[in-house]
């Protein structure tokens, strides 16, 4: 039996970055899909970053950007007295950042596909703006929320070259999935890294199928 | 429900958007329902979204009754859901992911407990919901749908109900399955209303009073018999056939004819059965010009039953086309028919002469 310990932290990660998603996300998306800002398309191209970026760059701006040296890295040295750089909390933020177009972009899409008829109704009904979102535009979005979510947590497992930057490969601390698949087969282990494989393989399987089946609309009455 | 008394609207507002351009400067006095009427893209819908505060653009001075919803010097805009306004938009715009019964819950549950005149019961009763309740609104036909929608909107207890062409995106079968619930709302329920639609028959059913707007103007205001029988009033980018409203008094329901007998001024006129009318009910007729003809002498021998004296009092040619509109007064009732220029000619008709004005029953249908 392989060491589990790179499953469980995988999985924490993704489930930790998931949720700082859904709280950092939804109210950019929801900015995004009704906004006539000039600086929506600058936002836009910001989140969309990590889809086209090599992983290695953004985790070399994150080793930087969180380094104890840094503003961010030394006040975080400070407050908790741990570094960000190799630890949990700086693999979280940096995923956060590597998995957001996963999250905005779905939501967006949804947002933008409700429009803005349903808002004036609840409005019209006497919902505030807070009140008609949960009310009306949540349950209405409730595919673009399970598909941002899934897809989020996915894309933070399967990450691998930020993670190798950010976090390097520290047992128990940032020794994710991906990082014991490579070190696994780095060290001829092949017999570990094919069980670790074939389960994310699977797992990533089940995932996408899951979501493209929702997109067909089959499952969800929504 | 009490009669609605009549609150006054006081618009100085200002829509601009590219290439369109919306200036209403005037004040309305809001009793029973207010026509807004106006050809597609005069601006109608976007001054009722105005008033209910879902047009960001609008820019001037909003007052209903003693309450400011809109004054931009002074940086006062209060929000749609703040306005005690119902608005029940062409679409219905019912929530997908609730059943009728939600739907109509959601407004309920909102709606200030302390002045709630107007109940769940009597909504549901009002409209026929009860078979609907729990259907699923995805399900439901478009004239299902506007009784739902008009019934949530009721439910949020408005000050002024504001109806955007509720009945444009029905087929003309499911317009008539819901204008008795239009007609009987004021008298139901006593809501100072506002009604947008371009389609003049609505105008003639339900509007007691017409403002006309055209090219982001109001050019016309009034009551409805005076503006759809087209006195002081010509639109150019909408010429519509004139309509006389009559308000006439049930005499009595000829059950096995299907028919009703009803007066007006002593003159009696016999139209398809009006359900739901009792004896001595008022009840408005239209009539539009084009339905009428006119006779020089009593004709004998013919099949239309209602012949109606009167006395010629104008011949207006219509320009650039074979009719003119003719008025007859009946009774100091002005009632228009559309004739042909050769007709009016032949006949020698010009004012102070008797005319029989003829309409035939079937012209009196209450559909639309």
């Amino acid at each position: 039996m392989p060491d589990l310990g790179p499953l469980w932290l995988s999985l924490a990660l993704a489930g930790v970055t998931t949720v700082f998603l859904l709280l950092i996300g939804t109210p950019l998306a929801w900015w995004l899909s009704g906004t006539d800002s000039r600086f929506k398309p600058a936002i836009e191209a910001v989140t969309a970053l990590p889809l086209v970026l090599p992983p290695t760059v953004l985790g070399f701006y994150f080793l930087i950007a969180l380094g104890p040296a840094s503003p961010v890295g030394s006040f975080w040295l400070q407050v908790t007295g741990d570094a960000l750089t190799f630890s949990f909390s700086g693999l979280v933020i940096a995923s956060i950042f590597y998995s957001l177009p996963f999250m905005v972009q779905p939501l967006q899409n949804s947002f933008e596909s409700i429009g803005r008829g349903p808002l004036e109704a609840a409005g019209s009904l006497r919902a505030g703006p807070l009140d008609a979102f949960f009310s009306v535009v949540v349950p209405l979005s409730r595919r673009g929320f399970i598909t941002a979510a899934v897809l989020s947590f996915a894309h933070t497992i399967g990450e691998f070259g930020v993670v190798l930057m950010v976090g390097g490969n520290i047992p128990g601390k940032t020794r994710v999935i991906s990082i014991a698949i490579y070190e696994h087969v780095e060290t001829l282990n092949y017999g570990e890294a094919h069980v670790l494989s074939a389960g994310l393989l699977v797992a990533a399987f089940a995932v996408l199928l899951f979501v493209y089946s929702l997109r067909r609309g089959g499952r969800l009455n929504v | 429900m009490s009669d609605s008394a009549a609150k006054s609207l006081s618009l100085r507002i200002r829509v601009s958007f590219p290439g369109f351009d919306l200036a209403v400067d005037q004040n309305i006095d809001l009793a029973g329902v207010t026509g807004l009427f106006g050809p597609s893209g005069s601006g109608k819908s976007t001054l009722l979204r105005a008033i209910a505060g879902f047009e960001s653009a609008a820019e001037g001075t909003l007052r209903f009754g003693g309450d400011t919803w809109l004054e931009t010097a002074n940086s006062i805009c209060v929000p749609p859901h703040q306005r005690p306004v119902g608005f029940v938009f062409q679409d219905a715009r019912l929530f997908p992911h609730l059943d009728v019964a939600g739907n109509l819950h959601y407004s309920h549950s909102r709606s200030d407990r302390s002045d709630r005149e107007i109940s769940y019961e009597e909504v549901v009763s009002a409209f026929d919901l009860e078979s609907l309740l729990q259907r699923n609104v995805n399900g439901l036909s478009g004239g299902e749908r506007q009784r739902v929608a008009i019934g949530r909107t009721l439910l949020t207890q408005p000050g002024l109900l504001l109806l955007d062409e509720p009945l444009a995106a029905l087929d003309v079968g499911r317009k008539s399955e819901i204008l008795p619930y239009l007609e009987q709302l004021p008298k139901r329920f006593g809501i100072p209303t506002i009604y947008v639609s371009h389609a003049v028959n609505e105008m003639a059913r339900l509007a007691d009073d017409v403002v006309v707007l055209e090219n982001g103007k109001i050019c016309a205001t009034g009551p409805a018999s005076s503006i759809l029988s087209h006195d002081n009033l010509q639109l150019s980018s909408m010429p519509f056939e004139a309509v006389t409203i009559l308000h006439v008094t049930v005499v009595e329901h000829l059950h096995e004819l299907h028919l009703t007998r009803v007066a007006h001024n002593g003159q009696h006129l016999t139209v398809p059965l009006i359900a739901g009318a009792a004896n001595a009910d008022s009840v408005r007729l239209s009539i539009r010009a084009g339905d009428v003809v006119l006779a020089t002498t009593e004709p004998q021998g013919i099949s239309v039953r209602n012949v109606l004296s009167g006395i010629l009092t104008e011949v207006v040619p219509l320009e650039g086309s074979a009719f003119a509109t003719v008025s007859v007064s009946i009774d100091g009732v002005p009632l228009k028919a559309q004739l042909t220029r050769h007709a009016i000619a032949e006949l020698g008709l010009k004012p102070g002469i008797p005319v029989f004005a003829l309409i035939k029953t079937a012209s009196f249908d209450r559909s639309l």
